[in-house]
Order: structure tokens, then sequence, then C-alpha cells
């Protein structure tokens, strides 16, 4: 199998199709700081400008969803962050920032856990 | 002791429409879709009003309208715009209980606060921009006999402002104070998670503000806030949020070459030397309390000092009293005024921070006090509450470094004084700080070491009026709750004037 930094959970994996139906191709940046900061927003793709700040950690493959997903996180975040599994879920809720899935009344969330030393191996780090 | 009805309830002394509208030109306009979403009350998760959920028609209306008032508010004269602002503090001042009652009931934050620090905060702050508006000045520089550059304030014109839920009513005035005293009219957009406390402070005083001056347009940040802040009709973007947004807020401000202020959080370091352990004095007794700010507001501060560093002296002493001060804590009822600790605001705030609270024991964090959430019963028990909680670990782990924004302290230890600013300097972020010392150099050095807008020294969570505050780094660009604020909401007008009759000579 290989090794992911994120994976979503099934709950996550139909909100994310349900998006993709209303809004096309998707992506996430992973959000630091105050309020709504370290949620994940969910953005359609290229509607955030990725650039040399940022680190894609995966392109999630969802059942549905004909392109990838991209996953991003600014770089100097991934540093802080990159011995963690990420896990996006989905909870009720409100949500601020302009993260699509907000209006439907739930919010995407990350579930963290360490990465094994195997894993940790596998990614190179 | 005083608890308070539930607004609405037998006994209240506030109560909330069953519906609000978007606050449009001087009056309440039905959403364009027509559509609304509930508002529930974070205390016990049940909804007490409905709000109009707004769209980019919404948007371009409200800016119809602010447009609309921009000259002729931009004109008004200091002496009146003044006047202005120092009644809206004055109506805001006679109506402080209801409003305190309302925003507690909405936010989930305990009525003890909102009295005592929110509402009085938002009144002040009305008067000292009506003060500073006043004051202000423009400029003249004699260039020579016969040339001098005369420097004026204008107002920009029309601004857009997105406003927070951690304060609902304080941030907003933070915001529309510099804003409106500059001369500037304005669009904004309350959170979706507390947009009714802004609009009863609203009903309260638009008497006092000629229509389109002020207009709140309420709705999701991907359908009202994005119109807003990517609209080329706005002059400016103020936003006070996260770093996601705050990045995607400047990039569609550089589509149409828009300034913006962003205040985007922290990660705030609280040290505590050794020599506030020389003594079992009020001074001990007041850095004990400046421990436990890291749950006023349920943490939900944007300078929440969630990390606290404890100088290895007295380490183990101070941390055993600071868990006892947290365990005295007193969480509850938000409407009851002996409660310490209220509600976190939503749902999926709950879900964050209990997120946190269990990477943080897997990154392998010793848990001091709390960990879980609160099951407060009866009424309360759909109510979004987090027992305020203290981890013992390091630096690199992850609720070391990133905002919980829960009552959830990170706590270790520093060996001198190069070490607690190295430490303390260990973040993306730079908004606020504490210094804890008894001795005035130690103090001085370490917060001019601390990289960060505001170092709260012997000291924490205090907001007057008067003293700046802004980010350094990732923590955002500008400094509110001072008059330099006015900068951010006014051009420089230059008239660079002759009193020469004769040519310049170039042909």
């Amino acid at each position: 199998m290989v090794v992911s930094r994120v994976e979503v959970t099934p709950a996550a994996a139909d909100l994310i199709r349900s998006l993709h139906g209303t809004h096309g191709p998707l992506m996430f940046h992973q959000s630091g700081g105050c309020c709504d900061g370290s949620a994940p927003m969910c953005f359609p793709s290229g509607e955030f400008r990725t650039g040399s700040a940022d680190v894609l950690l995966e392109e999630l493959d969802i059942d549905g969803v004909t392109e990838p997903v991209t996953f991003w996180m600014s770089s100097s975040q991934f540093a802080l962050w990159r011995h963690t599994h990420l896990t996006v879920d989905v909870v009720p809720g409100r949500g601020s920032g302009f993260s699509l899935e907000a209006p439907e009344g739930v919010r995407f969330l990350i579930r963290s856990r360490l990465l094994t030393e195997d894993e940790l191996a596998e990614l190179g780090d | 002791m005083t608890v308070y009805a539930a607004p609405g309830q037998d006994g209240a002394i506030v109560s909330y429409e069953s519906r609000y509208d978007h606050w449009i030109g001087g009056e309440y306009v039905a959403p364009a879709k027509g559509q609304y979403f509930e508002n529930p009350s974070p205390v016990n998760g049940r909804s007490f009003t409905e709000i109009a959920r707004g769209t980019a028609d919404d948007v371009e209306r409200a800016l119809d309208a602010a447009h609309g008032a921009a000259d002729a508010w931009g004109r008004t004269s200091v002496a009146d715009r003044a006047n202005i602002l120092n009644r809206i503090a004055d109506r805001l001042e006679q109506n402080l209980e209801k409003l305190a009652v309302a925003e507690s009931w909405e936010n989930g934050k305990p009525v003890r606060e909102t009295l005592a620090a929110d509402l009085p905060l938002a009144v002040d702050h009305f008067r000292y921009f009506a003060g500073a508006i006043r004051a202000q000045e423009g400029g003249l520089a004699e260039l020579d006999d016969d040339t001098v550059a005369y420097h004026f304030h204008e107002p920009l014109g029309v601004v857009a402002q997105i406003i927070p839920w951690n304060f609902p009513i304080l941030m907003a005035v933070w915001k529309l104070a510099p804003a409106l005293a500059a001369g500037n009219t304005v669009v904004l957009k309350p959170a979706e998670q507390t947009p009714a406390s802004i609009h009863l402070m609203m009903s309260l005083i638009a008497d006092l503000l000629p229509p389109g001056v002020v207009n709140i347009v309420n709705g999701f940040g991907v359908e009202a806030g994005k119109p807003l802040a990517s609209s080329a009709r706005v002059a400016k973007v103020a936003f006070t949020g996260e770093t996601t947004t705050g990045r995607l807020i400047m990039q569609y401000a550089s589509e149409n070459i828009k300034p913006v202020t962003l205040e985007l959080g922290g990660k705030s370091p609280n040290l505590f030397f050794d020599d506030v352990s020389a003594r079992d004095d009020d001074f001990l007794d007041k850095a004990l309390e400046g421990f436990t700010m890291f749950a006023l507001n349920q943490g939900e501060v944007c300078t929440c000092p969630s990390r606290a560093l404890i100088q290895q002296g007295h380490y183990s002493d101070f941390l055993a009293a600071a868990v006892d001060r947290t365990n005295a804590i007193k969480q509850g009822n938000p409407l009851d005024t002996d409660t310490m600790v209220g509600a976190q605001a939503s749902n999926d705030q709950l879900e964050k921070i209990l997120s946190y609270l269990d990477i943080g024991q897997r990154e392998g964090a010793k848990l001091l006090t709390g960990g879980e959430r609160a099951d407060l019963g009866g009424d309360l028990a759909g109510g979004y509450y987090v027992q305020p909680t203290i981890f013992q670990g390091d630096n690199a782990m992850r609720i070391f470094q990133e905002e919980i924004f829960g009552p959830v302290v990170s706590v270790a230890s520093f060996s001198d004084f190069a070490d607690g600013i190295k430490i303390a300097n260990d973040t993306l972020y730079g908004l606020g700080a504490g210094v804890w010392t008894r001795d005035m150099n130690t103090a001085y050095r370490a917060g001019r070491a601390i990289q960060a807008g505001r170092v709260w020294t012997n000291c924490y969570h205090a907001y007057p009026a008067h003293a700046a505050f802004g980010g350094y780094k990732q923590s955002g660009i500008g400094r509110e709750n001072h008059r330099m604020m006015l900068d951010h909401y006014q051009q420089t007008k230059n008239l660079l004037v002759s009193y020469s009759t004769k040519k310049q000579g170039f042909f």
C-alpha cells in the first residue's frame, strides 16, 4: 500500500463528491491562525493561488470525482505538521472563511495522528 | 451573583427579533434570493433567530447604498462625525447591559466578560476615535520660499469589513470606529456564527447615522464575503480571521490593486521568569491570573496566551499553583455573572478543539488538567463546553504551534533569558506575548526581543484604545486600536503649490 499524508473519511468523500457536482474541480488549502484556522479550506480548483510558499501534500483520489483533489499547505506550516498524518473529516458546523461547504451546515475538519517510522521512511522524511 | 434570563425568555432584559434581514441604506432589506439560515446559541445549541443568507446581489445593493452615502459622509465635518461617534458611544453605554447579555447568548462567552470588557471597550473605542479625528491634523512643508507642500487626509470612500465571531460587537467596533471617523462608508459582513448581536447594536444606533453610512450584509463567506472582498467597488478590505482566507483576500485585493488590513491570529507566548515567585504576594497572584488568562473567552482570542513558558528555577512550584488556579475556574451558564468560562462559539469549533486534545496526547504531551468536553447537563446539555486544559510538552509539538482557539494552554520550561526568547520566537506568528518579571531590565529586554506586535508586560489581555494592536510575521498587516488605524482608512492628498509667478524655465 502506498503511504499517504492525507486521507478522507467516507463522510468527507461524500461531501467532496457533492461539492464537485456543484462547483466542479476542487482543491484544499490547510489554514492556520485564528478563528477558523487549522481548518482545511475547500475551494474551486485554482481559486486559491498556490505558489513557491506552498507544498502539495496529496492529490486525493475520490471515487466518482474525475480529477484528483489537491491538498495544499503553506511550506512554513508543513514544516511543523510533516510528522503527522491528516484525515479530512466533516462535522456539523458553520465554518467561516470562504470554504465551499459552509452553507451546507457542515465543516471540513482535520483529524491527525503521528506518522509511523515506517511511513516516514517511505515518505523520505 | 446574577443569572440573566436568556434573551426572549420571561424576565429577560433583551430580546432578539425572530429574523434579521440585511441592513442596507438605513432599512432592513430581504435577501435577493429569499433564503435564511438558523442562528443557534452555543449555550444550548438551539436556534434563537434566523438570518438573511446574503449573496452577490445583496452585496451589490449594499455597495450601491454605501457609494450613495460616501460623498456626503466624507464631507461631513470632523466635528460632526466625532459628535455622532460620541452619541453612538453614549447610546451603547445606556444599553450596555442589554447588549452584554445578548452578545453572551449569541457567542457563548460569559456575561461577566461582556459586561466588564467587550461592551465598555466598544463604548470607549467610539469615544477614542471621536477624539482622534478631532485632533488629527494634516501637514505642510515649506519647500522653499515659493513652494509649499500641503498634505490632507481624505477618506478612502467605501470600505469592506469582515468581522470574526469571537468578539462579535467589539471586533466590529474596532473596524467601524476608525473607518467612520475617517469619513468612509462601510459594508460590513458579520461572522456567520454571530450575526445577530451586531444587528441588535445597529438597531440601537440606526437613528444616529445617515442612511447608507453603515450597511450590514449577512451570510456565508463563500456566498457574501467573497463578492464583497473581491469587489472592485471597495477601496479597502479589513479582515480578521485565519491565514488561508487572509491570503485569498490579499489575492482578490491584488486584482483590484486595493489595500488590506489583516489580523490573522497567533500562538502567543507568556513568559514567567524565576523572580516572579520570589515572594508570595499580590504580584505572584497577578502572575498566576496571567497564566490562567488562556481560558479567557474560552481561549477564543487571537492573542490567547496559549504557550506558557516558565523558567526552570520556579517551574514546578509555579506550575502547581497554576494548575490549582485553573482548577478553580468556574465553568457554566454564560448568563451567570459568576461564570468565568462559558461555551465555545460553535460545534465545529468544539470539534476542532477536541481534535487538538487528541493530537496533543498522541504527540506525547502530558495532560495536567482538563482534556475533555465538559457536559454541564440540564439546560446546558446541548452546549459546546470544553474543560480548561493544561498540557506540558515541547515547543515543536503541534499544540505549541497552532492556534487551537480553545481553553488550552501548552506549557514548557526555559533555562535562561536567551532560551526563553528563542522558544518564544519559535513560531510562525507574532501577534501577542506576555512577560512577567519583577526586574525592569529583564522586562524591557524581553519585550523588545520578542517578535510580536503587542507584548503585555506584567499584565495580559488588556485592550485599551490608544495601545496599538497588530501582528508581526504571519499574524497580519496593520495596527488597530490606535489612531494609526486612521492611516489605513485614509488617502493622503498632496497639494504642491507654487507661489511664484515666474516660469520654471524648461520651455
